[in-house]
């Protein structure tokens, strides 16, 4: 006990004593702390850099790589710079992640209601496989995928034919090449068409059910106008589009458009992975909007369809939107383990073997870790807008 | 107090390595007592570890002659397994002293990585493997082949170059460790595997049927392998150059593991001088006079190590080609020890 709190505390206590004081005190020495750290790493790795006579700078972007890439979306080859390496391989990543995310996302509802099913053995499958899907490591499953499912395919000059869907061996998937003729554009125009118009039909719909209370088939009829005007014009235009099937020539199929089996062994596994994350964050979504909401719906006499699609999946979307962001960007992360199975993406081709050609190493992991972080940043800045969109307006 | 808070805060922010890395690696190497050495880890013949963690290889000894002559025990050295892609990294950062995995020397790689390559312990060039069941004789005939390699290598670039040359078409499927370009190669995604040819002898072993495979006559490039150093600190470069020439001088006097000691008193000069008799060779490069002496007593002459790890008589079986002594039709020659 000090004499200030007998005294009642009139006295003037000791300015380190004052919570304010020692707040501002902390913070300056926390900043002290964070720029002497930043600081001492920067100064560092110059004065290493500079001590072993190894130069720092962005010049070696515009150098020939001299190395191929085997899949790449963009113009690329041999005497391709090595700023064009990092192009090639960041679209690589983004094709992976986008479509993983498309599939994993479709997948993930799927199975999240399917384990909410009332059906015994549904709902058990879907437990088994998020069980087990979520407790193995990827990177195992990747090898899996890869190397496991790699030699059941047929040798490179043989392939498993798939009718119209194309050809499959062991050197990837051999898909129809469609061969636009010069009166595509007709088509390109219906489908167009057909779009306005169903945005069109929608606001009348809207209008109507306002005024009247009778409903019109929105969907339904939408489906229908994109499927019949690019038919029509399709016809009209005298069967423009004709496609080019892959053939099993000499050295294996030619011809098609071809998908490496590093691409397909990626996908495979990010998707299944990720969509087993997504399904227990759809399931916690439901679970988390009461019954009586259903109850409530219920008796204001919608039935069951309309039940889900007004009432439990936009309360439901609130609980899911933020976990599912995160599933989002550990998906495009983890699509750097592609390095272990070939897959030229931006860590395999650009801090892999561009790299290691150069020996830019700061350079280059500079460069690559601010690629993630923008695309990740970009991601859940998209994401946190929509979930603005669907979150819950307080009033 | 001053010390212990620079040494806790570079130790906090991963700089320790780099802070004491600048000079003196010898003094550091003497003060932990053992040598750091980076090498391959899946490389038979070369560099790999047995089931019982016991390295074995042509890389390996090297770093086990370097503890012979430092320390004069070839097991003061402790291993570091490293990709292609880790392996200049982890000898820029100090992670290790001395890097011997098969390592080619190139001239970007000795001018802008900060790295000094000590010499060459083993001549070599790159090389194609192939099914028998494809039925080519050249490399010539491979247009259209996927073709398996290591990301960051020379190889890489080198296929890339032949098949440009030589106009034919091809597809690289790059892949980061050792063990996984030679799985896909099993697996049958490529057609062919390339590496330097003594690695494709060592890889053949891993396949699933060893002799339905046929290595292709070409050799498409040079690749001289030998160990690398950070560059700026001579002392350090001055052992290893040294530790090199007496191997391979070693087997130039004749003077091989099983016969070192008689040697001692030899009256021929060189063996002398090699074997620190004569001269104070060894204090020059900051090691006692014996370092060549313990070298070829505890890991033996260039032809000792090469028969023991790649030669004939191992499951590798590569004869020594350009890899023999100048004086017996190969390139081998090391200067002088006077």
């Amino acid at each position: 006990m000090t004499d200030s709190s007998q005294n009642g505390g009139v006295e003037r206590t000791f300015f380190l004593n004052d919570p304010k004081v020692r707040a501002i005190i902390y913070q300056v020495v926390m900043v002290a702390i964070v720029v002497w750290a930043g600081w001492s790493i920067v100064d560092n790795t110059a004065t290493n850099l500079n001590e072993r006579g190894i130069p720092f700078g962005f010049d070696f972007l515009t150098a020939p790589s001299g190395f191929g890439i085997n899949q790449s979306l963009i113009p690329y080859s041999e005497s391709s710079t090595y700023g064009d390496v990092y192009w090639v391989g960041l679209i690589n990543t983004l094709l992976v992640a986008v479509i993983g995310v498309f599939f994993a996302t479709i997948l993930g509802f799927l199975i999240g209601i399917a384990r909410l099913s009332h059906n015994w053995l549904i709902a058990r499958i879907a437990t088994v496989y998020i069980e087990i899907i979520r407790n193995v490591p990827l990177l195992l499953q990747l090898f899996v995928w890869y190397f496991a499912v790699l030699r059941l395919l047929p040798a490179k000059r043989e392939a498993l034919d798939l009718g119209p869907i194309g050809l499959l061996n062991i050197a990837g998937f051999y898909a129809p090449k469609p061969i636009f003729g010069a009166n595509t554009w007709m088509v390109g125009v219906a489908i167009l068409i057909a779009i306005a118009l169903g945005i069109g039909i929608r606001f009348w719909a809207r209008r109507r059910q306002m005024a009247t209370g009778q409903q019109f088939p929105i969907g339904w009829t939408f489906i229908g106008l994109l499927i019949v005007l690019p038919l029509i014009a399709y016809f009209i235009s005298g069967d423009p589009i004709t496609f080019e099937y892959p053939e099993l020539a000499r050295f294996g199929p030619q011809g098609g458009i071809r998908v490496i089996p590093e691409f397909i062994g990626l996908l495979l596994a990010l998707t299944l992975y990720t969509a087993a994350f997504i399904a227990e964050i759809v399931r916690a979504g439901i679970m988390a909007v009461s019954h009586g909401q259903t109850e409530a719906a219920h008796a204001l006499g919608l039935r069951n369809g309309p039940t889900l699609r007004l009432v439990i999946v936009p309360q439901a979307m609130r609980v899911i939107i933020p976990p599912l962001t995160s599933q989002y960007l550990n998906l495009t992360k983890n699509s750097s383990l592609a390095v272990a199975i070939a897959y030229p993406d931006l860590v395999s081709t650009f801090t892999g073997t561009a790299l290691n050609q150069t020996g830019r190493a700061v350079e280059i992991i500079l460069m690559t870790m601010l690629t993630y972080l923008a695309i990740s940043l970009l991601t859940s800045a998209f994401m946190n807008w929509y979930n603005k969109r669907v979150a819950l307006v307080e009033r | 107090m001053k010390k212990i808070i620079k040494v806790a805060l570079a130790a906090a922010f991963g700089l320790a390595g780099v802070a004491t890395a600048q000079a003196g690696t010898l003094q550091d190497v003497q003060a932990k007592g053992f040598v750091q050495c980076g090498s391959n880890g899946s490389l038979p013949g070369f560099g790999v570890p047995d089931d019982q963690g016991n390295w074995t290889g042509l890389d390996v000894d090297y770093c086990r002659a370097l503890a012979a002559a430092v320390f004069g025990d070839p097991n003061a050295v402790k291993f570091t397994p490293l990709s292609a892609k880790e392996r200049f990294t982890a000898l820029q950062s100090g992670e290790v002293d001395v890097l011997s995995r098969n390592t080619t020397w190139t001239m970007t790689r000795d001018a802008s990585l900060g790295l000094n390559f000590v010499g060459v312990d083993y001549y070599d060039g790159q090389g194609f493997m192939v099914r028998k069941s494809l039925d080519v004789s050249s490399a010539l005939e491979l247009s259209g082949a996927a073709v398996c390699t290591n990301t960051g290598t020379t190889t890489e670039l080198n296929v890339a170059d032949y098949f440009r040359a030589n106009n034919l078409d091809y597809e690289v499927v790059a892949f980061e460790k050792g063990d996984e370009v030679i799985a896909a190669y099993d697996a049958g995604r490529c057609d062919v595997f390339t590496t330097d040819a003594s690695g494709l002898y060592a890889e053949r072993l891993k396949l699933t049927n060893p002799d339905e495979h046929m290595i292709l006559p070409e050799i498409i490039s040079k690749e001289p392998l030998g160990p690398v150093v950070r560059q700026g600190d001579d002392e350090w470069f001055n052992v290893n150059k040294w530790v090199l020439n007496a191997i391979i001088n070693a087997e130039d006097l004749g003077v091989n593991q099983a016969n070192v000691d008689q040697m001692l008193g030899s009256d021929n000069p060189e063996i002398r001088r090699l074997l620190g008799a004569e001269g104070t060779f060894g204090e020059m490069i900051g090691l006692s006079n014996d370092w060549a002496y313990n070298v070829i007593k505890m890991v033996g002459n260039y032809a000792d190590i090469f028969d023991r790890n790649v030669g004939p008589d191992t499951p590798l079986g590569i004869s020594r080609g350009l890899n023999a002594l100048w004086s017996k039709g190969g390139i081998l020659y090391a200067p002088p020890i006077r």
